[in-house]
C-alpha cells in the first residue's frame, strides 16, 4: 500500500480519561485507504525531548466525515504533548504503516477480538471492517477498572461486548483469559492487542484451544518503514521489523514461550 | 538554479545530498515519499560477508535531541544482497553505494570483492567505525595503523570509488583520516555514531540490550562539524560530512566547514522526504547568495 506524509487538521480532541485522549483528524483531500491494525507515525512538535515520531494505531476511520481517529494514551512526554493539540491545529502524520489484521474470508467466521488498555484502539476499526462484510464480532475488553474501559458505546454498535476488570467494577472480575464467554461461545480466530503479558496469556489460550491467533505488537521504533531495524521481534525467520512485517503477527511466527 | 553537482572519487553526484547507511534501508523503503533519483547518492544498509542477526531488542533509545541505536549490523549477508536486493535497486538512476562492514580483514576484502562485480554499484563505503558489535570494525577505526591496514587490503581488491567511514570515538580523527588517505581511500565520511548510553532510572536498568549504543541526531552536530572541519584541513581527498544534519542550513554549515557532500541520517525518521528538501534548500541558499555552483562554498568558511 502506498504510504503518505500528510498534514492533517484536528477536528476534535476529547479527554476520555485522565490518561487518554481521542484525536480526530481530517484532510483537505480524501484520506487514503487504511486497514485495521495498521498505524501512523505522528510527529509531535519538534522539541528536544520528543524528537522522533510516535507510532499510534489507527483507532477508526470515519469515511463519511473523512476523519481518522487516534486513541492516545499519555505514556510519556511525546504523547502528553500530542494530547495538547487544539481543534484547527495541523498534525503531520505518515500513514498507513505496517500490516493489519487478517480479514476473515467469509461471513460465517466468528472472530474474537480481545483488547487490553489502549490496545483496544485498533479493534474498533477492525470491528467496523468486519461489519462491512456482514460479521458481528465478539469483543472481549479488559482493563484495571470500569473507568479504563473506553469507547464502549462504539464497540456495542459493532459487536457483542464482554468485559473484565481487575477490580470487578465492570463485567467479570479478573483477566480476559478467565472470562466465561471463552467457554460459552465458539470462535474461529482470535485477534488481540494489549499489554504483552495479556497477549501472551491470550496466545497460550488460543494455542491450547487450537484457535488461530494473531497479536499486534508495539516495540519501540524510530523510522516506521523498515529502514532502521530498531523495532525487531524474534521470529521463525530471525529478527524482523514490527513496523514493516508487523505490527500484527500470527503467534505461530513468534518465538514466545507459550 | 545553481550547479549542485559534486565529485567524490569517480562519482559524479547530481547534488551533494546522500543518505546515511542504516537510516534509509535500501532506498526503496522511501520511494513513496521521495523521488530517489533526486538524491545525490544513496548509501544502503551495512552489508557483511555472512548473515548477521544483529543485537537483541531493545535497540533504540530516544535522548534529548537525538537517539541511540544498537542494531548491530543486522543484514542477510553479501550473497543475499547480490541475489535479492541488487536486482531491485540497480536501475535507480542515482549513485547506489553499499556500506561494507567486516569482522576481520579477510571478511572486508571478500565482501568488497563481491560488490566490485556489481556494475551499477559505483562505490562502497567501508565501515571501520561501527560501535555496536564486538568486531564491528571499530577496532580498526580507532588507530591509524589499524585503519590503514584494512583500507590497504580493500584497496587492492576493489577498483571503484572507495569511501571510508570514520569513527568519532577517537582522540585525533585527523590523524586517522590521513592514514586512510595514504592507504588509498578516495574519500572519507564522518562521523559515525558517538558511543553513548541511556538508563531507565525507574527500572534501574539500561535501556539498550547492549547497554551502550551509537548516538546520532541533532545533538551530535557540533561535534561532527568540528571533526569535519579538522579532517577537511588534514586531507586532500573529498570529505563527506554527516552527524545531526536536520535541514538545509545544517547541510550548508558542513559544506562551509569543508565537506564536498553530506549525508542525512536520523532526520529521515522525522521527515521521510527531508533529502530532497535539503537539496532544494541548498539550491535556494546558493541563489540567494549569488553562487553559481555548490563548489563555490565548499570549505568557504571565513575565519
Amino acid at each position: 500500500m502506498k504510504k503518505y506524509i500528510l498534514d492533517l487538521t484536528v477536528t476534535e480532541n476529547t479527554k476520555l480519561h485522565d490518561s487518554y485522549v481521542l484525536l480526530k483528524l481530517t484532510h483537505s483531500e480524501a484520506l487514503p485507504e487504511m486497514l485495521p491494525g495498521q498505524f501512523a507515525e505522528i510527529r509531535v512538535d519538534n522539541s528536544p525531548t520528543t524528537f522522533l515520531r510516535r507510532p499510534i494505531s489507527i483507532n477508526y476511520v470515519d469515511t463519511e466525515k473523512n476523519e481518522v481517529w487516534f486513541l492516545v494514551r499519555l505514556a510519556g512526554d511525546g504523547t502528553r504533548k500530542l494530547a495538547t493539540v487544539n481543534v484547527g491545529d495541523t498534525v503531520n502524520v505518515v500513514l498507513p504503516l505496517g500490516n493489519g489484521f487478517t480479514m476473515p474470508t467469509n461471513s460465517t467466521q466468528r472472530p474474537l477480538l480481545i483488547g487490553g488498555g489502549v490496545g483496544t484502539a485498533p479493534l474498533l476499526y477492525f470491528g467496523k471492517k468486519l461489519q462491512e462484510i456482514g460479521i458481528r464480532p465478539t469483543f472481549l475488553l479488559g482493563a484495571r477498572s470500569a473507568k479504563d474501559l473506553l469507547q464502549l458505546d462504539e464497540f456495542k454498535q459493532l459487536g457483542d461486548v464482554y468485559c473484565t476488570t481487575e477490580d470487578g467494577s465492570m463485567g467479570e472480575k479478573g483477566f480476559v483469559t478467565q472470562h466465561t464467554v471463552l467457554s460459552e461461545k465458539q470462535f474461529d480466530s482470535i485477534h488481540t492487542c494489549g499489554p504483552k503479558p495479556m497477549m501472551v496469556s491470550v496466545a497460550r489460550y488460543a494455542k491450547q484451544s487450537g484457535i488461530e491467533c494473531e497479536v499486534s505488537l508495539e516495540n519501540t521504533m524510530a523510522c516506521g518503514v523498515g529502514a532502521c531495524l530498531c523495532c525487531v521481534e524474534n521470529t521463525d525467520e530471525g529478527h524482523v521489523c514490527v513496523c514493516k512485517e508487523g505490527p500484527v503477527f500470527n503467534i505461530k511466527k513468534l518465538l514466545w514461550q507459550i | 538554479m545553481a550547479d549542485l553537482s559534486v565529485n567524490i572519487g569517480n562519482l559524479n553526484l547530481k547534488n551533494p545530498v546522500m543518505t546515511a547507511s542504516g537510516t534509509f534501508g535500501y532506498g526503496i523503503e522511501f520511494e513513496d515519499f521521495v523521488d530517489l533519483e533526486q538524491i545525490g547518492g544513496i548509501i544502503v544498509k551495512g552489508t557483511t560477508l555472512n548473515h548477521r542477526e544483529g543485537n537483541p531488542y531493545p535497540r533504540m533509545a530516544e535522548t534529548p535531541s537525538g537517539m541511540l541505536n544498537a542494531v548491530g549490523l543486522q543484514n542477510k549477508g553479501v550473497d543475499y544482497f547480490v541475489e535479492k536486493i541488487y536486482p531491485k535497486i540497480k536501475d535507480i538512476n542515482t549513485n547506489m553505494i553499499v556500506n561494507v562492514s567486516g569482522s576481520d580483514i579477510e571478511s572486508y576484502v571478500k565482501t568488497a570483492e563481491r560488490i566490485n562485480e556489481l556494475e551499477n554499484i559505483p562505490a562502497i563505503e567501508l565501515n571501520i567505525s561501527c560501535p555496536n558489535v564486538k568486531q564491528g570494525g571499530m577496532a580498526f577505526g580507532v588507530t591509524p595503523d589499524g585503519a590503514a591496514e584494512v583500507v590497504s587490503a580493500v584497496r587492492k581488491a576493489y577498483d571503484k570509488t572507495l569511501i571510508v567511514k570514520l569513527s568519532p570515538n577517537v582522540t585525533n580523527i585527523a590523524e586517522i583520516a590521513r592514514a586512510v588517505e595514504a592507504a588509498g581511500a578516495d574519500s572519507v565520511s564522518l562521523i559515525n555514531t558517538l558511543l553513548g548510553m541511556a538508563i531507565d532510572a525507574e527500572k534501574r536498568k539500561p535501556i539498550l540490550s547492549t547497554i551502550t549504543g551509537g548516538m546520532s541526531g541533532a545533538a551530535v552536530k557540533p561535534i561532527a562539524l568540528r571533526m569535519v572541519w579538522q579532517v577537511a584541513q588534514a586531507v586532500k581527498i573529498p570529505v563527506i560530512g554527516l552527524g545531526g544534519i536536520m535541514n538545509w542550513r545544517d547541510a550548508v554549515e558542513f559544506l562551509l566547514a569543508g565537506a564536498t557532500a553530506i549525508q542525512i541520517g536520523t532526520a529521515n525518521f522525522i521527515d521521510p522526504a527531508i533529502t530532497v528538501k535539503v537539496a532544494q534548500g541548498i539550491d535556494d541558499y546558493l541563489n540567494r547568495h549569488n553562487f553559481a555552483s555548490v563548489k563555490d562554498i565548499i570549505g568557504g568558511l571565513e575565519v
